[in-house]
């Protein structure tokens, strides 16, 4: 089953470095993930993002404000599989 | 940081890397001690003579460049710390349904100590104002936070001394308790942009806790020094650059008659100048130190600085995502006025 991942951020440095850093580690794991950059203010807001970059695997926010730990995303990966 | 993987027990309590703290800090200290000789040293190999303005101008930053660079790192590691026990989301957790006054004291408070990005700007606005954090809360939050800062803290501190960085940071406390105060009073929320509006409080989701222990504290804090020192190192060679410039090479009391305490005009003067102009505080305040030392007068300087950091364009550009024109006139007027006072204040005082 894909993984879907949503990374929210408006578009800084750190954003970018987080989306890539999701997909780095889905492809350490062999795991099958979508990636999607959520831009707009309005939905990072609705997810209930407050400080950004934020990640929500399969709906549900696990991470917010500053860049994720390796260990921990893919542990939130392995466990979303 | 490796929080969820097994950790032999040393590791875990952190022993080795508070020795390892306690070291850095005294190899610290040393150095710390050593500046000006090293500073004085370093003039005399260079073939130009001590007394002259180029001699001047190279003493000063041959000195203050590593003596800013470290009090930066030392103040941005121990702000790191404090900041490891805060989060935006716990932040807006403390602050909403507070009343006016009480959580205009608790935001500005909180500004200072929660890791705060200027990207994360408007998310964090919306989601304090969608979690019933009233509006004038929320501003006093957005006031405090860019500009009561480590950053300004540690540099005016480490250029100018104890007594101007603290009374900045009563001062710059006071300007976001006041103004996000005043702004609330206003009852503004109808000026929000409108979708802002309908996004409704039940959004609000609670990450689960992290537990961390110190060892991914002083990780937290190392990594806050490495992203802090590389993105304003360049500001601050260049702030210490044109303030040796003006150290070496400006005539003493030029500065005095223009930015002394008894051109008046001079504070609105440098509150509009500083609105388009935007840096951090790492690069305008070695300026505003050498500005200091030809006789400028210090509220001057410091409604300069305020208004360059408090009061930027780009950040007005950003906000008015949210804001509606009219409210972000409000927000320039409140915070404009006060650091017009601050400004006198400070030139009565000093």
């Amino acid at each position: 089953m894909t993984i879907d991942v949503k990374v929210y951020g408006p578009g800084c440095k750190r954003c970018d470095t987080t989306a890539q850093m999701v997909a780095d580690a889905a492809a350490k794991l062999g795991a099958e993930v979508s990636v999607e950059k959520v831009t707009d203010y309005a939905a990072i807001a609705m997810a209930g993002v407050v400080s950004t970059p934020g990640i929500s695997i399969n709906g549900k926010l696990v991470h917010a404000g500053g860049l994720p730990d390796d260990a921990a995303l893919e542990g939130w990966l392995s466990d979303a599989r | 940081m490796s929080t969820q993987t097994e950790l032999p027990p040393v590791r875990r309590s952190g022993m080795v890397q508070t020795l390892g703290l306690a070291a850095a800090l005294v190899v610290w200290w040393l150095v710390y001690r050593q500046l000006i000789p090293i500073s004085e040293w370093l003039v005399a190999l260079l073939p130009v003579d001590r007394q002259s303005h180029a001699g001047e101008a190279l003493a000063f930053f041959f000195y203050d460049v590593p003596k800013v660079m470290m009090l930066l790192t030392l103040i941005v590691f121990a702000m790191g710390l404090v900041r490891s026990f805060f989060s935006p989301e716990r932040t807006r957790a403390l602050l909403s349904g507070r009343v006016e006054g009480a959580g205009n004291v608790m935001a500005a408070g909180l500004g200072v100590v929660t890791p705060f990005c200027s990207c994360s700007a408007v998310p964090l606005f919306i989601g304090f104002v969608s979690a019933g954090v009233p509006l004038g809360v929320t501003f006093s939050f957005l006031i405090a936070a860019p500009m009561v800062n480590e950053v300004a803290l540690g540099l005016l501190f480490g250029l100018l001394g104890w007594k101007v960085a603290l009374t900045y940071l009563g001062f710059g406390l006071a300007l976001a308790i006041v103004a996000g105060w005043v702004i609330g009073r206003f009852r503004l929320e109808g000026w929000l942009q409108d979708w802002v509006r309908d996004i409704q409080s039940g959004t609000v989701t609670e990450l689960p806790e992290q537990s961390l222990t110190w060892p991914d504290r002083y990780e937290m804090a190392t990594e806050a020094v490495r992203d802090i020192v590389a993105k304003v190192w360049i500001w601050v060679m260049l702030g210490i650059g044109i303030g040796a410039l003006i150290h070496g090479y400006v005539p003493a009391d030029l500065m005095a008659r223009i930015m002394g305490t008894d051109a008046w005009w001079s504070v609105p003067a440098a509150v509009v100048l500083g609105i388009p102009m935007y840096t951090n505080a790492a690069g305008v305040i070695p300026i505003v130190e050498a500005l200091l030392g030809k006789g400028a007068a210090l509220g001057t300087t410091l409604a300069f600085m305020m208004s360059v950091i408090a009061l930027s364009l780009p950040e007005m550009i950003i906000l008015r995502k949210v804001l509606t024109f009219r409210l972000i006139a409000v927000f320039i007027g409140v915070v404009g006025s006060g650091i017009l006072c601050v400004g006198f204040l400070f030139n009565l005082l000093f």
